[in-house]
């Protein structure tokens, strides 16, 4: 899937931001006044920038209104009832933290619980698709969900659950890296059930349908360097998991170590979710000629 | 929550407006309805009425939209500023292009006519430009046929009286086994297309024969990938095994070819090889019954295919005897040929037996009585369910003329040809090599040629020869080098003409054509010649006039531009005169007129050809006063007339109820806008079949106006013309061959067709130079001219060099990887990409993908100028030079048709250079470029 | 309205058939005319003649070679795919906006652009690749089934069909209503084994291929050996022959 800026951008911030929204609407730390403030601005920054982020991927921003009416059937509907939600209960509930100095404990939960579903929502939108085998599996919300919350529990200053999550979202991580690399395989995908002619022999792409490129080449067929990839997880890795650990682990946790941990994870997080994409396989590369080790058609080669 | 979907007209207007004309976007001339909105086209489709595509239409005919609006069209006549090949013009207005022309014109046609050389591209109007041609008096007038299909054409009407695509088609209704061979996938091609369609329906199969497996090919229940320029071989073996099998129609050869007739076997005599003839100069035959000789045709007459006789100590043999000594040589066994065909034995064999089985075993009659020419009434239509096409794949070669003569002769030992479930030929065909003009040259200043230029020579006395035996024809048609070119040569203009042989011109006058670019072999070569200029700094070729009605890389070569209107903006005529649109059934023709004004200063050209031919004072375009007889295309299309009640439209005549014959109705072109700008009349039922030997079909043929007296004729399974040519060359006759053409004709020029390795395999060694490269034409573009359609052009916007899987894994070939080809005469650097069904000694590309940066209002770095190509590099329109002095034309040595698929190259893997080689620098657009974005909707 | 309905009345769609289409990409250009002339924006083509131009197509091509398992030569097989109108179409659930939807009338699968915000969503639940964003206009595009042709009063009754099945040459592709066993496309799929594409993916397409037919059989020379006998052993005896049949004639 083509590693879309807006979408990256989108997903990792927002996810960050509700992390750590999270941690806010649980009390963690039970922050009021001033310090409410930029806790809940650094939250409400990322969530809504990230989601700001997003309807630049839309081709008509201005009817994304329309996006709330489907819940009952749409991941992505879900998604917007639940960070609107999450973001207008713990909007009253930084309000009276901030200007009360009053913990509505039971709004703090509520938000926490939606920001949470927010989450898990937008990784949904995600896991559910068939099309992409690598996403289409309960992992993938755990590994969004995790990599949110280790990077809230970071910039909420929470020393032991941030390393405590670290931990648990670099073994998601890696789980999610070895299972997705099989899973395409697993499936059963092939150009031969794609086109039907498997009982005939063995397909392979001959000509494009046309030389020129389309959208869903642009968007689905991205193609990275096994090489580069693996270079790219290693980075992503260190960054993302192993170096805000060391950080949060032996430095002591104050708003600096947290900011410094949070950025170096979140150049992982990019890295990590920048693959996230480019290395899913959509099927419908093997309509454009993907199989085992092979690439689908791309128009910039000279083929 | 399905309750609340969307309100939806499901009944938009369509449209304002429909008016019915022809489509141009190919060669096919299928019927479009063209829905227009606010006078603007909205959209295109097949007219379901229309006998050639019957509603369907192709890639290009639903794409016409982006041609009619296409940023590459030309705006206003243009005059050459910069220097030639630069591109750089000047706006003219019409006035002063048709004045300068004259100014050019005038003065050649009162000196030395011949030196106008005037020829058309992808004409659809050659009775009108010819007649203007022979109007102006130049000799040097053709289409584009010589480096077409001229091969095909001319072994079709010399064999049977017509070949394939407009002479004939298969009888899709009742054929149940199909034969196709090297056919460009885009000619004919809805017929086709619809043809394969009924015949997969009704479960019949389809055996394709061409080195690609694409296309027809891949639906073919058979495919064999030949190797290319053997064809004649393989189909020699086919013969071969039919004949030994005795599985040939003995009854209709007896009947109805020359297969009985007698071969002068008399040693050293001037009528050598020739047939007996009685003293009305009609063949004879030994009539069965009664063992006397007699000629072929007379009433009751049973023609007997294995009688000899003996006259003065000599024995004649008939010509089945004689073809029958050819074939049933084990030269042609199936083993004997199986390695050069690339086709094992066992093969050729299951082939044969497939078609004995279809042509004998599933033979049927149908009850429609009919009588033949002698005055025989048969009860009942004989059907053979064998039929068979081939086009350019086999035409191509410098073989090619005796491949196609010998498919024809496969086709009649089967009994395929006009009978039900066989072959079958579209009026005005059949129609005897008797029936067509021989080629004209005469010329005089200020007087019209003495006839038409382009025809069928029956022997030496027809050449286009002077009277000191040099060329009279600037592409040397018709000459000893290529004797039977009926299409002429256009390419072998530029390059004579350069070279001041056989003499120099003055004007080179081209209608789309293009020549500086995907329609001339050596490409570079002639880009040279039509810019190379004398010690006095003088273009070699003086000049040059060019009708287009896009910005193609021609245009950048010529000194005037006449720039034409769009199919949708014009009118022309497709007419029975000329290459009409008959079918089987039916006799047709049809009409294109301006359904949309043009919105740039532009004329359609023959409408421009009658304001020059009025300026010229042409007779044919003027009366005798030297006044204008007709003011523009539309004009002639309706008051011209050829022969007396014979315009170029046959329908609607008179009154408007008379076909074929008759007055001239001033209402005419009304009546075909009426009709869906075409006019059919079906063949009576009795007439269907057996069209060359059937009273009902001559007779109606003659009421049409085809020919003006019925005439029957025999199938030449032996072609006289050609023997003629040999008795030439052996030292009979006055006109002499030159010496060293002398062992070419007695090779070449077989009455019976024999079989010779492509002539380049004799001139390059095949051990360096070891793989074919062939190029095919998509179905979704017609020559260069889709890369200028927005539409099209994403779907073949490059061409790789498709490599076979032998070859791909003997140079470590990866996708992404690009090739050296070298041939003999230059090299390419080019994409190269695998393909499985290919044969394996071959490889192959798109045909005129590549184009030359600038042209065709295209960003420079349009990927059809950085990785498209063209083949065109590789091939020379001269053989290499073999050591004794001369050098021989690259071509049929029969009709001269240009051998493009002979080119033996290599390939070598090599670092990907930047962009395609080689690569010219770009051409000024005199257009510009296209928008960046389109979004085609008239309305929303 | 992005829930699918139970069912549908009918159940329109297309026949491909493999064993016929030559790969012309005549439907290419016929959808292209038609839809970007009527049903809701223009397929924009974008760098139209430029280096890179991308326009939304809703039908195209793909081309295949397939070599067959038990050897023998390479097989080509021309592939149109557009829209297959899934019964359990995964594009129309995931929309967000509704835009996306399934008739219950007739099983068409559509796209209402006055409600689409372009997100994308459809075409990665699209197994197919049937879905194109248009890059000028932003919505969603994909086959309508040429909903605005089949019940269309202004067309003769002959060319209610979609504009791809009018202008194919070759007869390859075939329209009707799978939901009536005796229609054309439901019997051809009954006689020719029609199948479904990706069926792991569990859409059930309304779309069927028909699979081409067997290839290259022309081997086994047993059969027809007797056919190509020869009637003599000498060139001479061929005379003999043809005199002998020509007595009988």
């Amino acid at each position: 899937m083509h590693p879309a800026p807006s979408v990256i951008i989108f997903t990792v911030l927002s996810g960050l931001g509700f992390g750590l929204l999270t941690f806010l609407g649980l009390g963690l730390p039970e922050a009021t006044g001033w310090a409410a403030f930029f806790y809940f601005a650094a939250g409400f920054a990322l969530a809504v920038g990230g989601l700001l982020a997003a309807t630049f991927h839309l081709g008509n921003p201005q009817r994304a209104l329309k996006a709330f009416t489907q819940w009952q059937t749409s991941w992505l509907s879900r998604e917007a009832w639940l960070s609107t939600a999450a973001l207008i209960v713990l909007g009253v509930y930084a309000f009276a933290a901030i200007f009360f100095n009053a913990s509505i404990t039971v709004l703090g939960w509520l938000g926490a619980l939606l920001s949470l579903a927010t989450v898990v929502a937008t990784a949904m939108i995600y896991a559910q698709l068939k099309t992409v085998p690598r996403w289409n599996h309960w992992l993938t919300p755990l590994h969004l969900l995790t990599i949110s919350l280790a990077g809230g529990a970071m910039l909420a200053q929470q020393a032991g659950a941030a390393a405590m999550l670290l931990l648990f979202a670099g073994a998601v991580q890696i789980f999610h890296w070895a299972l997705g690399d099989r899973r395409f395989e697993e499936r059963g995908h092939t150009i031969e059930t794609a086109t039907g002619l498997g009982d005939r022999g063995k397909a392979r792409l001959f000509e494009p349908p046309h030389t020129g490129s389309n959208y869903l080449l642009k968007e689905m067929a991205f193609v990275v360097g096994r090489k580069h990839a693996q270079k790219l997880r290693l980075i992503s890795f260190a960054a993302m998991i192993v170096l805000p650990l060391v950080i949060v682990l032996l430095l002591p946790m104050n708003p600096f170590t947290a900011v410094i941990a949070t950025l170096i994870y979140l150049a992982g997080a990019f890295a990590s979710r920048w693959l996230f994409f480019a290395e899913a396989q959509h099927v419908v590369s093997l309509y454009y000629g993907a199989s085992g080790s092979n690439p689908p058609y791309q128009p910039s080669l000279s083929r | 929550m399905s309750l609340s979907e969307p309100v939806l007209n499901t009944s938009p207007e369509v449209s304002d407006e429909v008016r019915k004309t022809t489509c141009y976007m190919c060669a096919c001339r299928c019927g479009i309805n063209v829905h227009l909105k606010d006078g603007k086209v909205a959209y295109i489709e097949g007219n379901r009425d229309h006998p050639v595509n019957k509603g369907v239409l192709c890639a290009k005919g639903s794409s016409g939209i982006m041609q009619v609006n296409a940023p590459s069209r030309l705006r206003a006549p243009l005059k050459r500023t910069g220097p030639r090949g630069s591109g750089e013009f000047e706006e003219i207005s019409w006035d002063e292009a048709l004045e300068l022309a004259t100014s050019w014109l005038d003065p050649v046609r009162k000196s030395a006519p011949e030196k106008l050389a005037f020829f058309t591209g992808r004409d659809q109007s050659q009775s009108f430009t010819s007649f203007w041609a022979q109007n102006f008096g130049t000799p040097n007038y053709a289409a584009h046929g010589g480096f077409c299909s001229v091969n095909m054409a001319t072994a079709g009407i010399y064999t049977m009286g017509g070949a394939f695509w407009e002479f004939g088609q298969p009888d899709w209704e009742r054929t149940k086994l199909f034969m196709i061979f090297g056919v460009a996938e885009d000619h004919d091609s809805n017929p086709i297309k619809m043809g394969l369609g009924k015949l997969k329906a009704r479960g019949g199969k389809v055996i394709g024969v061409n080195p690609i497996r694409s296309g027809y090919n891949a639906i073919a229940d058979e495919w064999v990938g030949i190797t290319p320029g053997t064809d004649g071989l393989f189909i020699s073996a086919l013969i071969h095994v039919l004949l030994k099998a005795g599985k040939i129609d003995l009854t209709y050869l007896a009947q109805f070819t020359n297969a009985p007739c007698l071969i002068n076997a008399t040693p050293g005599s001037p009528e050598e090889g020739l047939l007996l003839r009685d003293n009305d100069d009609k063949t004879l035959v030994i009539d069965r019954a009664s063992g006397t000789l007699q000629p072929f045709d007379k009433e009751g007459v049973n023609p007997d295919l294995a009688a000899s006789v003996d006259m003065d100590g000599v024995t004649h043999k008939t010509v089945f005897q004689h073809l029958a000594d050819q074939f049933l040589s084990d030269d042609f066994s199936p083993e004997a040929v199986a390695e050069r065909c690339g086709v094992a034995a066992g093969r050729i064999k299951a082939i044969a037996a497939e078609l004995a089985r279809v042509a004998f075993e599933e033979a049927f009659e149908i009850d429609q009585p009919w009588t033949d020419f002698r005055g025989k009434r048969h009860e009942k239509m004989q059907g053979r369910p064998v039929s068979f096409h081939a086009m350019r794949g086999i035409s191509a070669h410098s073989n090619g003329f005796q491949t196609c003569r010998t498919l024809h002769i496969l086709q009649i030992l089967l009994g395929t040809v006009e009978v039900p479930g066989g072959f079958r030929f579209k009026p005005p065909y059949p129609k005897p090599v008797e029936a067509h003009p021989t080629p004209h040259c005469h010329s005089k200043p200020d007087c019209p040629l003495d006839g038409p230029h382009l025809g069928f020579v029956r022997g030496p006395a027809d050449l286009a020869l002077k009277e000191d035996g040099t060329p009279a024809r600037i592409d040397k048609a018709f000459t000893w080098d290529n004797p039977l070119s009926a299409h002429g040569l256009m390419h072998m203009v530029i390059s004579n003409a350069h070279a001041g042989d056989p003499y120099k011109i003055d004007t080179l006058f081209l209608y789309m054509a293009n020549m500086a670019w995907n329609s001339s072999m050596n490409t570079r070569g002639v880009m040279e010649m039509l810019t190379d200029k004398d010690e006095n700094g003088d273009y070699v070729i003086p000049r040059i006039i060019y009708s287009d009605a896009y910005s193609s890389e021609m245009v950048a070569y010529a000194d005037l531009i006449l720039p034409d209107a769009t199919y949708l903006e014009r009118h022309d005529c497709i007419s029975l005169l000329d290459r009409p649109i008959c079918e089987a059934d039916a006799a047709a023709d049809a009409i294109r007129w301006p359904v949309i004004e043009p919105d740039r200063d532009v004329r359609g050209f023959q409408s421009v050809l009658v304001d020059l031919g009025a300026r010229l004072k042409l007779p044919g375009f003027t009366n005798e006063k030297g006044e204008p007889l007709y003011t523009d295309y539309a004009d002639y299309m309706v008051n011209h007339m050829r022969r007396p009640g014979i315009g170029p439209l046959a329908g609607f005549r008179g009154n408007g109820t008379e076909s074929g014959r008759g007055e001239v109705n001033p209402n005419q072109l009304e009546r075909y806008i009426e009709n869906g700008s075409f006019f059919i009349e079906h063949v009576p039922a009795e007439a269907t079949f057996y069209k060359p030997w059937n009273s009902a079909y001559q007779k109606w043929a003659v009421d049409l106006g085809f020919y003006d007296k019925p005439q029957p004729y025999l199938f030449q399974l032996y072609v006289e013309p050609l023997r003629r040519m040999q008795l030439a060359a052996e030292g009979h006759g006055d006109r002499q061959p030159p010496d060293h053409l002398r062992k070419q004709i007695m090779d070449h020029l077989t009455p019976f067709p024999v079989w010779h390795p492509p002539l380049e395999d004799a001139s390059v060694d095949t051990e360096d130079y070891p793989v074919h490269a062939l190029t095919q034409r998509p179905m979704a573009m017609y020559h260069s001219w889709g890369s200028q359609n927005a539409w099209l052009r994403q779907i073949h916007g490059r061409n790789p060099l498709y490599v076979p899987t032998k070859i791909w894994k003997e140079n470590g070939f990866e996708d992404g990887d690009w090739a050296r080809v070298t041939s003999v005469h230059g090299e390419i650097t080019v994409p190269v990409a695998h393909m499985a069904g290919l044969n394996e000694n071959t490889v192959w590309t798109w045909n005129a993908i590549g184009k030359r940066k600038g042209a065709w209002a295209l960003d420079e770095d349009a990927p059809e100028a950085t990785k498209g190509f063209l083949l065109n590099h590789l091939i020379h329109e001269l053989l290499p030079p073999n050591g004794d002095g001369l050098r021989w034309s690259n071509s049929d040595p029969v009709t001269g048709q240009a051998a493009w698929f002979d080119l033996r190259v290599k390939i070598e893997k090599v670092k990907a250079p930047p962009e395609s080689q080689p690569a010219f620098s770009a051409l000024k657009s005199p257009v510009g470029t296209g928008p960046a974005t389109v979004r085609q909707k008239v309305t929303s | 309205m992005t829930r699918l309905p139970e069912t549908t009345q009918k159940k329109l769609g297309l026949v491909i058939d493999l064993d016929t289409c030559v790969g012309c990409h005549a439907c290419v250009t016929a959808c292209k005319g038609w839809n970007t002339e009527n049903y809701g924006a223009p397929l924009s083509d974008t760098d139209a003649y430029g280096s890179e131009p991308v326009g939304t197509f809703l039908n195209r091509i793909h081309s295949y070679e397939v070599e067959p398992t038990g050897g023998g030569c390479s097989q080509t097989v021309h592939f149109p795919k557009s829209c297959l109108h899934c019964e359990d179409a995964p594009c129309v659930t995931v929309c967000p906006t509704g835009a996306s939807y399934k008739r219950s009338e007739d099983g068409i699968v559509l796209v209402n652009e006055d409600a689409c915000i372009g997100c994308g969503l459809c075409a990665w639940a699209c197994p197919y690749g049937a879905r194109e964003l248009d890059l000028a206009a932003g919505v969603m595009k994909k086959c309508t089934l040429c909903v605005d042709r089949i019940y269309n009063e202004n067309l003769p009754e002959e060319d209610r069909v979609p504009a791809c099945v009018r202008t194919c040459p070759a007869g390859a592709r075939h329209f009707g209503d799978f939901a009536d066993p005796e229609s054309n496309v439901s019997k051809l799929t009954a006689e020719r084994g029609g199948i479904d594409l990706m069926p792991e993916q569990g859409t059930k397409p309304v779309n069927k291929y028909l699979p081409p037919r067997p290839k290259d059989q022309m081997k086994d020379m047993d059969v027809l050996t007797p056919l190509i006998e020869p009637v003599c052993e000498e060139p001479k005896g061929f005379l003999a022959w043809l005199d002998k049949r020509l007595e009988a004639l």
